[in-house]
């Protein structure tokens, strides 16, 4: 058991929380207003290597480990959790699907675009008659010759506004019951392919959340990912790895919730003394505290199991499930301890109140999480009962 | 970072299972019964090397780390919490003698570590220490002491009167002024044994002073540590059992297992469970790599001592009426559990300890 930040890990936390604090945080409360994600900000996570974290740097990328992502979104969402996020949707629900699945081919066209952020990833799952019931998609994608035929709607695309490319979950067998769906590569600028409706959300407002329409758009036979028909557990793998970084948005929001409730305390004044003599105010700081401690210890976990290939479905779920409420619950002791002052926009804590809510939804609602801790529970309980 | 056992981990953890499977799981339920754990316990454990975990093998213990003490007293506590209890208040005592006694007060090492004497920790505010030439007078009372019933060896902290920092006493069990009272009848952790302590104008040599403020605080959230090892002992204990007995049929024919509810109690109940335990060992890491860690032993502790009382309270609701009975083992889970959040300092204690680190980062 030993719990060493290496060094670069140390280095990378600091350098990415200087960026964040310098670059990401300033505009934070401005982009939930107008909902636009800037290309200036992109380019500046860009110039950071932020987007290309864990893919190999034979590709362009980093060659970071699991964790070291972690700690970026954690970082970056401290600052504005949809920054985080746009992160983490391009990193774990594109990038890590090409990366683990792609052939050579694809991992040679799109890994290096995508890892320096010339392009943006998103992963197109969701339908409106399919969210926790992936497998229900009803987008189908039928062969024909000169390519896949992709007709349908995906929704809630994190990422849609802006993506170039992404991986598509689709209905490749209609009527059968089990391989109905295959995984594949998609240029945004397909034709056949526009963007629907951009959600207007309680937050993370500046994260794009877009309908996708598929009108008979053509998908080449070399941008099938993985086998055909393995479309869901390509997903729900991919998934997988999401949850590390949803945890770790989440992370970095109760982080920002502490951070500001202890400011606060210490400069409020009532009854003759900062409220952070109360120990009503203390109790709430510290419940804050030690959840962000249980979440980094679970997401820590996690991220080493899937840096060593060990199995982490369960783990990811329990980091992001734990993650996720405590967020929510964090969020809604900033807003207390802030008083009338945290209700008001002029504070930064009632966004992250908004913010919160969404990571026990996406990416695997708290339920979904729930049904997979115990399902691992019932199989395995000598392994998720004993280290 | 690294999250797996070494083979010498596993081997300790296996043979301290197999020592509990042998002596613990069998009797607990009957010592609880009857408040009281068997004097022969104490000397199988002693032979066993586990009353003096952390003690050197020259003392005759195991010489253990945090990381492996916090592994052996999960196990135990995962049979037994009262018998975890006693172990790990001998524990604490033979801590502080080890880290801060002198040669002769060493003397009273290999006797912990064998069992053939027990120690118990006394603390009370009410507890005063006046000097006197080359004597401290003892005058207080200090109640619910842990191991006090036959205890050979008392750990005092007295407060010296004055600005002066807490201290330690060793006081040895005959001694005039030092008067056991009866033993306290609880609703948990009944197997280990806890006593009022009443000391009038007990007078000791300051040969006697064992460890300053410092050395006393420091083993105390070592302490710490090992309560939340123990919490998530009996934490795993409640999941381990209402597992079982939800995948059996009940009278709809049907396991409770396959139920939404049920399975979304387990799952929590193994998500804070993994985080307690992940936090005991973090704690124990920083402690054992000399990185300050009284911070993480509070939120270790306090944490955990609340997850073990919920999964308790959650696995006799996936039980049922058989939770609710002493046929299984958690409703003694749960009766124990409730002790370690107020051990060792509250669970609102441990809160404003964090809530200033935090203030004053």
């Amino acid at each position: 058991m030993d719990f060493t930040l290496t060094e670069d890990q140390q280095v990378l936390r600091e350098a990415v929380r200087t960026f964040a604090d310098e670059v990401v945080a300033p505009q934070a409360a401005q982009r939930d207003e107008s909902c636009a994600f800037p290309t200036e900000l992109r380019q500046q996570l860009a110039e950071m290597g932020l987007f290309g974290s864990y893919v190999p740097e034979d590709f362009g990328g980093s060659g970071l480990d699991i964790l070291s992502y972690a700690i970026i979104v954690e970082e970056l969402s401290r600052a504005c959790a949809a920054t985080g996020v746009v992160v983490s949707a391009h990193t774990s629900l594109c990038v890590d699907p090409i990366l683990t699945y792609g052939s050579d081919e694809q991992k040679a066209t799109y890994l290096p675009k995508l890892a320096s952020g010339e392009w943006l990833g998103c992963l197109s799952l969701t339908e409106p008659g399919s969210g926790s019931d992936a497998g229900s998609a009803s987008c189908t994608a039928i062969r024909y010759d000169d390519g896949w035929h992709v007709n349908g709607r995906k929704c809630f695309v994190t990422n849609g506004g802006e993506a170039d490319v992404m991986v598509l979950i689709a209905v490749t067998d209609p009527p059968a019951k089990r391989h109905r769906l295959s995984a594949f590569i998609v240029e945004t600028a397909t034709p056949g392919i526009s963007i629907g409706k951009l959600e207007k959300k309680l937050g993370i407002n500046c994260s794009s959340t877009a309908e996708f329409v598929f009108e008979d758009g053509v998908i080449p036979f070399e941008n099938e990912l993985g086998e055909i028909g393995r479309g869901l557990n390509i997903a729900l793998a991919t998934l997988d790895g999401g949850r590390i970084g949803i945890a770790a948005q989440a992370l970095g929001i109760a982080r920002a919730c502490l951070d500001a409730s202890v400011s606060y305390a210490k400069t409020r004044e009532q009854f003759n003394r900062p409220i952070a003599e109360f120990e009503a105010i203390q109790h709430k700081l510290a419940e804050i505290y030690v959840g962000t401690a249980a979440a980094r210890r679970l997401i820590e976990r996690a991220a080493w199991l899937k840096q060593n290939e060990r199995p982490y479905s369960a783990e990811a779920a329990m980091a992001k499930l734990y993650a996720s409420e405590m967020a929510s619950r964090a969020a809604n002791h900033a807003v207390q301890v802030f008083g009338g002052y945290g209700y008001c926009k002029d504070y930064p804590v009632e966004r992250y109140l908004r913010d919160a809510k969404i990571t026990e939804i996406y990416e695997g609602t708290s339920e979904i999480h729930r049904l997979v801790i115990g399902r691992e529970l019932r199989r395995h309980p000598e392994r998720v009962t004993a280290t | 970072m690294h999250f797996e056992l070494t083979d010498e981990q596993r081997s300790l953890r296996d043979e301290v299972r197999q020592i509990v499977a042998a002596e613990l799981a069998p009797n607990a339920r009957g010592w609880d019964r009857e408040a009281e754990l068997p004097s022969e316990l104490y000397g199988k454990l002693g032979a066993a090397r586990l009353m003096g975990l952390r003690l050197p093998a020259e003392h005759g213990g195991r010489g253990l780390d945090l990381r492996d003490a916090s592994i052996v007293v999960e196990e135990l506590a995962r049979q037994d919490g009262a018998t975890a209890l006693m172990l790990s208040v001998q524990n604490l005592c033979g801590a502080l003698v080890l880290q801060a006694g002198s040669d002769a007060q060493q003397q009273y090492l290999p006797k912990l570590a064998s069992g053939e004497h027990t120690a118990a920790w006394v603390s009370a505010d009410t507890l005063k220490a006046t000097q006197n030439n080359e004597q401290w007078i003892l005058e207080g009372n200090a109640p619910y002491t842990i191991n006090a019933g036959n205890a050979h060896l008392f750990v005092t902290l007295a407060q010296p009167t004055g600005d002066e920092p807490t201290q330690a006493l060793l006081i040895e069990a005959v001694s005039k002024g030092l008067h056991i009272g009866p033993s306290d009848d609880k609703l948990g952790m009944r197997a280990c044994n806890t006593a009022p302590l009443t000391f009038e104008a007990l007078s000791v040599s300051a040969d006697s002073v064992c460890g300053e403020a410092g050395d006393i605080s420091a083993v105390l959230d070592q302490h710490r540590i090992l309560l939340a090892a123990l919490a998530v002992g009996l934490a795993r204990g409640s999941l381990e059992v209402a597992l079982e007995q939800a995948e059996q049929p009940d009278a709809s024919g049907q396991p409770p297992a396959e139920h939404q509810s049920v399975q979304f109690m387990l799952a929590d109940m193994a998500t804070t469970i993994d985080a307690a335990r992940l936090l005991v060992r973090r704690a124990a890491w920083l402690a054992d790599t000399g990185q300050p860690y009284a911070v993480d032993a509070a939120t270790a502790k306090l944490f955990a001592s609340e997850t073990a009382t919920k999964a308790a309270l959650d696995a006799i609701q996936i039980c049922g009426g058989a939770g609710y009975s002493k046929d299984l083992p958690i409703e003694r889970y749960l009766r124990d559990a409730k002790f370690i959040e107020l051990e060792a300092g509250s669970s609102q204690q441990q809160r404003l300890n964090i809530a200033q680190s935090v203030l004053s980062a």
